[in-house]
């Protein structure tokens, strides 16, 4: 691909609201983000439970399952809009131009079929080919993804697989099709930490040559170090900072970010540090705050942070905040001192 | 010079699988342990899954069994005898809060239970004056002690856990993966409570953990294992600094750090394959399969756990 | 500077463009951009307000009509048997010369018997007979079954291996036949214990007579085993959670594990088979006390009945209809309820 292409949108997400209707109430599991992806990049999602990263996945593939409702915003791929498609669109669409793999594997496969028959069954949903073309397919993914002897392993069945071979497998079913983007919803948390050294090695590898975007959901800020372009951190629903991967690691500029960046322990620590935690627990989704939802936990949080919202402010190019502390006024108050 | 306070000789734990009628196969889980935790430090066990960590933290609390091999506390053997009086000195600190706390019990019946077991309180004020302690001890507020677990975040429920273990004033703590299933922002509220309460207490920890970052930060010395054997330990720094065995190197390089530079100029070893089953191991250094430098010698023989530099053991033939 | 020491090394300048066109005509209070106080921030966290695992199992049931409909019919029948013959100044024994024989009017709506018996207070003091029977014997059935469920998940081993084998001998014994057995056999040393004893004991049981006795004795031996299996199944899912190897990490004993951590987590369980054995221990009281072999007079219950009305089936067959009805009804509104509730309770429906 050339780098025209790199400056091409693949994916808008505008405004996007996603909420759950549940019998106690409803739950805005995403209250309003907005991001875009170019074409063969990679951004990272990093957020905790609850911070909406997996919802927001699931409404762009349209798997989101009632009580969920998408309730506001737009998500464009590729020039179409994706929240206008029918069911049967959407079914073109999954698998064929944006593809998703999951945490578990070993939820994902259906255990009563072989590998061989959910990889072609995978190909011929989306493509008109014959059965020996398919397989020849098959057998060429399973080579991608590092699998040995694919002939073989094509009629065994996901219990004989290991967890780090089964996420290969699901990888190599995403890829199939041959889609422009894939969306990765924590596809390593499940593994030893060596099998996901393996497989983030696998992506990136993969990445480099197939120039597809992806989407990386995680909560692991190592990981997002290792293979991400771009960064957008979400907090109770909302992107809080976005940016590029130096942006976000080394300028942070949203307290909730510097608060992650700081309360992680290194590996690589040249000496004792004490940590510095987030004070706090994690927002309730039923009553969020009317303000800025990471307020309360925050030790800088000012009167308007409880009361307003605050806006998307942009920090540098392409990197952005949305936090009270950066705008003028707060500076004003800062540069004159009224304790 | 500290005293141990826990030492384990040549301790091994199978389990019997039943595979048929008649026949059972073990998975072995734990292989000739031989190492022992100093009062007052805290030891590190990090390791993948499989490798028996988690078990050998149980079967040293005499929760599992040991299938052969010796546990001593304060230097009596404790293999084989009444456990009771020594619960109060070992406790333990478990990976799921929600799933270690009775959904039945409000909070303050959890953490009074091991006030009743051991009848440290004598009467009904003082019980509910030492609840109450407790739970403002962990940084929770006294008036919840009536409520239900499932009423608590996930970092709140595992606090709860560690009041339950502080109850009965213990000398020893076996910390089971306690901030694994927490989210980021919540673990090192709990880490350096941890931390917190070595320090007043005196408390001695095994801290089990598959996150090498979070187990290099609260260890003094970290214990490498891999599919039932201890294969790497040493202290902290020197095990970063100075790895000696292959597998702890490969462990190190795996770990992400979130830091984009370093993580993209890095060369790290990718192993090949995957960790093979409990059940079956491989013969020799179990390791060998999958071990970059392995020769024909680590198929065969087992290798021998001895100390190669001050204080830092490890189990390889090409050391 | 405070945006300094928060961000740290690079100070940043901040292009205020497209804030001022957000913010432009907002208006900022005299004190937005103070530090907001510790209490200020207190009040926007909330604790969560989720439903407790009774009210999460009541919404459910509320929503199952079938369910609901049949708990009102079994309260209805519940004051019909127990608070109904309050109303009336005569009981089930009293018998009014003269009046043998009348047909349902507005005077006897259920009519009498040929002893000039009030049959609609008979039939009242019957339900309710069946009632305390069929919540007797669950009674014993779940005291003892779920001890020796529980005993039995919680040791299993070898422990388990016998105690289930014994399990599997119950099962195959015919029950009918040793509650016949049972009655036949103690009849006449009971009788006989019943005359010459002047205990209190003797005297309380002789009102239930020998047969029913053997019946709660029959239920005793026999039909508990239901119940310990289903507890046994729950135990042996239960001690696998961590909070029972928490339990043992501090110290506790075996039965404490069993009282206090087993037992009180299978309680939806045990309300369920308890709230299902009562309509089947009804109906095997009643499908006895039919044969002859149940309650004998002068108690009544609502399968004696319907015995007693079976000679005169085609003259007065309200006398068979009406004790059939209720018995009919009562069984499936318990059957029907005890449905909705184990589906209410079932964890794995929970969302």
């Amino acid at each position: 691909m050339d780098n025209n292409m790199r400056d091409k949108k693949l994916l808008e997400v505008k405004d996007l609201r996603v909420s759950f209707f549940t019998p106690v109430g409803e739950v805005k599991a995403v209250g309003g983000i907005s991001y875009d992806l170019n074409y063969g990049e990679v951004m990272g999602i990093v957020g905790e439970s609850g911070s909406g990263k997996s919802v927001e996945a699931y409404s762009i593939m349209g798997l989101l399952q009632s009580p969920g409702k998408v309730v506001g915003g737009s998500i464009t791929f590729d020039g179409e809009d994706v929240l206008a498609k029918t069911a049967k669109e959407m079914q073109d669409f999954r698998g064929n131009s944006v593809s998703m793999i999951f945490q578990n594997p070993m939820t994902c496969l259906n255990p009563v079929y072989t590998i061989g028959n959910q990889l072609i069954e995978a190909v011929r949903c989306h493509k008109k080919v014959s059965k020996a073309e398919a397989r020849a397919k098959a057998i060429e993914m399973l080579e991608l993804v590092g699998i040995n002897n694919p002939e073989r392993r094509m009629s065994q069945y996901p219990h004989e697989f290991s967890g780090g071979m089964r996420q290969r497998v699901m990888i190599a079913m995403g890829l199939i099709c041959d889609p422009k983007m894939l969306i990765a919803d924590e596809p390593t948390t499940a593994l030893d930490v060596t099998i996901q050294a393996q497989i983030i090695e696998l992506m990136k590898d993969i990445q480099k040559k197939t120039q597809m975007a992806i989407v990386f959901i995680t909560h692991n800020l190592g990981v997002v170090a290792e293979i991400c372009d771009r960064v957008s951190v979400m907090y109770a629903g909302k992107i809080v900072e976005q940016g590029s991967v130096e942006d976000i690691f080394y300028r942070p500029q949203h307290p909730y970010t510097l608060g992650l960046l700081r309360s992680m322990p290194r590996v690589d620590a040249e000496e004792y540090e004490r940590l510095i935690p987030i004070e706090g627990t994690p927002v309730d989704m039923l009553n969020p705050p009317a303000g800025c939802p990471f307020g309360p936990r925050c030790e800088h949080c000012m009167k308007i942070c409880l009361r307003v919202e605050p806006p998307s402010i942009n920090v540098a190019e392409g990197h952005t905040s949305a936090c009270w502390l950066l705008v003028d006024e707060a500076k004003k108050k800062e540069a004159t001192p009224n304790e | 010079m500290n005293k141990e306070l826990i030492r384990v000789e040549d301790l091994r734990k199978y389990f019997s699988i039943k595979m048929g009628f008649m026949k059972y196969n073990y998975v072995q889980a734990v292989e000739d342990a031989n190492f022992s935790i100093r009062k007052g430090e805290t030891l590190g066990l990090v390791g993948e899954s499989g490798c028996g960590k988690t078990t050998l933290g149980r079967t040293i609390l005499r929760l599992h069994e040991p299938t052969s091999g010796k546990i001593f506390y304060d230097g009596e053997d404790i293999t084989h005898v009444k456990m009771l009086p020594y619960r109060r000195k070992m406790q333990i600190i478990f990976q799921d809060p929600s799933a270690s706390l009775d959904p039945r019990m409000t909070v303050g019946e959890i953490v009074g239970e091991a006030i009743d077991i051991h009848k440290l309180a004598g009467n009904k004020k003082e019980r509910t004056e030492r609840i109450q302690q407790l739970l403002t001890q962990v940084g929770l507020n006294s008036e919840h002690s009536n409520r239900y677990p499932h009423e608590f975040s996930g970092g709140q429920q595992q606090r709860i856990g560690i009041a339950r273990a502080l109850a009965v004033e213990p000398e020893f703590i076996v910390c089971d993966e306690p901030v694994s299933a927490l989210d980021v922002s919540i673990q090192s509220q709990i880490v350096n409570m941890l931390e917190d309460m070595q320090k007043d207490m005196g408390l001695t920890y095994l801290f089990i953990a598959h996150d090498l970052s979070v187990v290099r930060h609260i260890s003094n010395r970290i214990g490498v294992m891999y599919l039932g054997n201890m294969v790497e330990l040493a202290e902290s720094n020197e095990l970063h600094k100075n790895p000696l065995h292959p597998y702890t190197k490969t462990l190190m390089s795996a770990v992400p750090v979130p830091d984009p530079a370093k993580s993209r100029a890095r060369k790290r070893i990718i192993l090949e394959g995957d960790i093979p089953s409990p059940m079956n191991p491989p013969s020799g250094c179990r390791f060998h399969t999958r071990c970059p430098y392995a020769i024909p010698r680590c198929k065969e023989e087992v290798p021998v756990w001895r100390e190669l530099a001050p204080d830092h053991f490890a189990a390889c033939h090409i050391l | 500077m405070r945006i300094q020491k928060v961000f740290g090394f690079f100070p940043f300048p901040t292009w205020q463009m497209d804030v001022d066109a957000v913010l432009g005509q907002r208006d900022y209070k005299e004190d937005d951009f103070n530090l907001a106080e510790a209490c200020e921030k207190e009040n926007f966290i909330e604790t969560k307000a989720s439903l407790s695992y009774w009210q999460d199992a009541w919404r459910r049931l509320k929503k199952n009509k079938v369910a609901m409909v049949s708990l009102v019919i079994v309260i209805l029948l519940l004051l019909f048997a127990f608070v109904g013959p309050l109303f009336f100044e005569h009981d089930y024994t009293t018998q009014v010369r003269g009046d043998e024989n009348i047909d349902p009017s507005w005077q006897y709506p259920f009519g009498t018997d040929n002893l000039g018996r009030d049959l609609l207070v008979r039939t009242m003091f019957g339900t309710r007979i069946s009632l305390i029977v069929g919540i007797a014997a669950s009674l014993i059935v779940l005291v003892i079954g779920s001890t020796y469920g529980a005993i039995s998940g919680y040791f299993g081993g070898r422990v388990d291996d016998v105690m289930m084998r014994l399990v599997e001998l119950i099962y195959a014994i015919p029950d009918i036949l040793v509650v016949l057995l049972l009655s036949t056999a103690l009849k006449p040393a009971l009788t006989d214990w019943f005359n010459t004893s002047d205990s209190a004991l003797a005297g309380a049981l002789s009102i239930l007579g020998p047969s029913l006795i053997a019946i709660f004795i029959a239920f005793g031996l026999l039909y508990w085993v239901g119940m310990a299996r289903i507890i046994r199944g729950q135990v042996l899912m239960l001690k696998e959670q961590e909070y029972v190897t928490a339990a043992k990490a501090l110290g506790a004993s075996s039965s404490r594990v069993i009282k206090r951590h087993l037992l009180p987590n299978c309680i939806g369980q045990i309300i369920v088979t308890t709230c299902l054995q009562i309509p089947a221990a009804i109906f095997l009281e009643s499908f006895l006390s039919f044969l002859g072999v149940g309650v004998s007079a002068p108690l009544t219950s609502l399968g004696s009945m319907a015995s007693d009305a079976i000679g005169g089936m085609y003259t007065y067959t309200y006398r068979l209809m009406n004790p059939a009805a209720i018995l009919s009804v009562l069984i499936l509104s318990l059957n029907l309820f005890g449905d909705g509730l184990r589906d209410a309770l079932d964890p794995r429906l929970k969302k």
